[in-house]
């Protein structure tokens, strides 16, 4: 027994290395799927008053840029206005629009924290639970599509962007609507990703779009990017092919959060269906 | 020993605002990014006992992954970071030869033993950290690539701060 605490103290460097090892992989493993609440992240009290603080500082350097995007996306909107619209019958009636129904609204909401450089990235933006945020929202910008919410806290939220490795987003080609699924590529360059598994016969073309397909927890028809390679590597007997991405996500600055008014009838509806079967 | 305790709280705070406002920002083609927070282990001074080096260790590395979203992460880098400090300060240094609170910094050891003690234990830290973050062997080449290429940011980086706080007098 004595030569055993003798043997513990001559090498206790390796026994506490052992010790707080084990338990910071133990956190590691336990915490990392992003589905647990944690509180060693960004959307707890501390860290998020910084970044809160901080990003306000930051916001001031980029107004520039912000004012461009925002003028620009205000003529884009303008130019589907009604009233831009030609109108050529002379006879005036109003109508009663009862064939649509709103199914999508928007949550405006600024990033105060981002990162572009790890194998898997994360975004915190300063709206949560409080203005209507749940989980599995999808998230875009006026670029493109940008990603999903992965934890909400009572002000703030993570979005799990496009630069991840665990995203996988159903996309489109935007002529032909060939199916196929988006991700990010290996090579962790944070301009390029990955649309796999499109049907051989699809024949996609150089700079054609990559939409979102109406799948998933986008409306239709927001863009990925272009395809900028046709023979990407791997895929097997399907196709793979490189896209070039809309979204500069080093320069995010403002996103909007996708409420889909539908989402929860459609889980729900298929959750029964599953149950019956 | 309370003006080290000070000195070592305040560099805390200082690396650990520099890394998560400007350092996390900074990279080089996604393949180098310095972490610089880790020069807060390597000055700790030589007496430091194992326990507190590495309980030291293990609340930075937290404290560092509650601001990088990695819980855990940092914090198995650097207890990794802790064991090899140990380990090399025993092989190279012989700890009767100081008198009063020696500590582990360019000023007091000289260039060529800070430099190979930075290099070495960055590349332990870096090597652990990056393979842990991306937890496959299928991407090893590009692993090591930004294990190396981070590393010589980080040194760089310590080299420099190393000699903005060089206090000549100190040296015998």
């Amino acid at each position: 027994m004595r030569n055993l605490l003798i043997f513990i103290t001559k090498y206790n460097a390796f026994f506490l290395f052992l010790i707080f090892e084990i338990s910071s992989l133990l956190i590691y493993i336990k915490y990392n799927s992003f589905q647990k609440a944690t509180f060693i992240n960004s959307t707890n009290k501390v860290t998020g008053t910084l970044y809160t603080q901080v990003s306000q500082f930051y916001a001031y350097l980029s107004l520039k840029e912000v004012n461009d995007s925002l003028a620009r996306e205000n003529a884009q909107l303008r130019g589907i206005l009604k009233s831009a619209l030609y109108v050529d019958t002379i006879e005036k009636h109003k109508v009663v629009d009862t064939t649509y129904k709103q199914q999508y609204t928007y949550i405006v909401a600024r990033v105060i924290n981002n990162s572009t450089n790890k194998r898997s990235n994360y975004i915190t933006i300063n709206r949560g639970s409080k203005e209507g945020i749940t989980k599995d929202m999808g998230v875009i910008c006026s670029s493109g599509e940008v990603g999903m919410v992965v934890d909400v806290s009572e002000h703030l939220a993570i979005v799990q962007s496009v630069l991840n490795k665990n995203t996988r987003f159903s996309a489109m080609l935007a002529n032909n609507k060939e199916i196929g699924s988006f991700i990010w590529g290996a090579d962790l360059d944070p301009k390029k990703g990955l649309l796999t598994d499109i049907q051989n016969d699809a024949q996609p073309k150089l700079g054609e779009q990559v939409v979102t397909s109406g799948y998933s927890l986008f409306p239709t028809g927001i863009p990925f990017g272009k395809i900028t390679n046709l023979h990407a590597k791997g895929g097997g007997l399907l196709l793979n092919v490189d896209v070039t991405l809309a979204v500069d996500f080093s320069k995010l600055e403002y996103v909007y959060v996708i409420n889909n008014k539908f989402a929860q009838e459609q889980t729900d509806l298929e959750a029964g269906q599953k149950k019956n079967e | 020993m309370s003006r080290a305790i000070l000195v070592n709280a305040i560099r805390f705070l200082v690396l650990v605002f520099m890394q998560v406002f400007l350092l996390k920002n900074i990279t080089f083609y996604n393949l180098s990014t310095p972490y610089l927070y880790i020069l807060f282990i390597l000055l700790l001074p030589f007496e430091v006992p194992n326990i507190l080096l590495f309980v030291l260790s293990f609340l930075l590395g937290l404290t560092i992954d509650a601001f990088y979203d990695t819980p855990g992460l940092h914090a198995a880098a650097c207890v990794v970071l802790a064991l090899v400090r140990i380990l090399f300060i025993s092989i190279t240094v012989q700890k009767d030869g100081f008198d009063n609170e020696p500590e582990p910094t360019l000023s007091i050891m000289g260039f060529r033993w800070f430099f190979t003690y930075a290099l070495v234990l960055t590349l332990f830290h870096h090597f652990f950290l990056l393979n842990l973050e991306v937890f496959s062997f299928s991407e090893i080449q590009y692993t090591l690539s930004r294990v190396v290429l981070s590393s010589i940011f980080t040194v760089f980086l310590m080299l420099i701060s190393g000699l903005l706080f060089f206090r000549r007098k100190e040296r015998k």
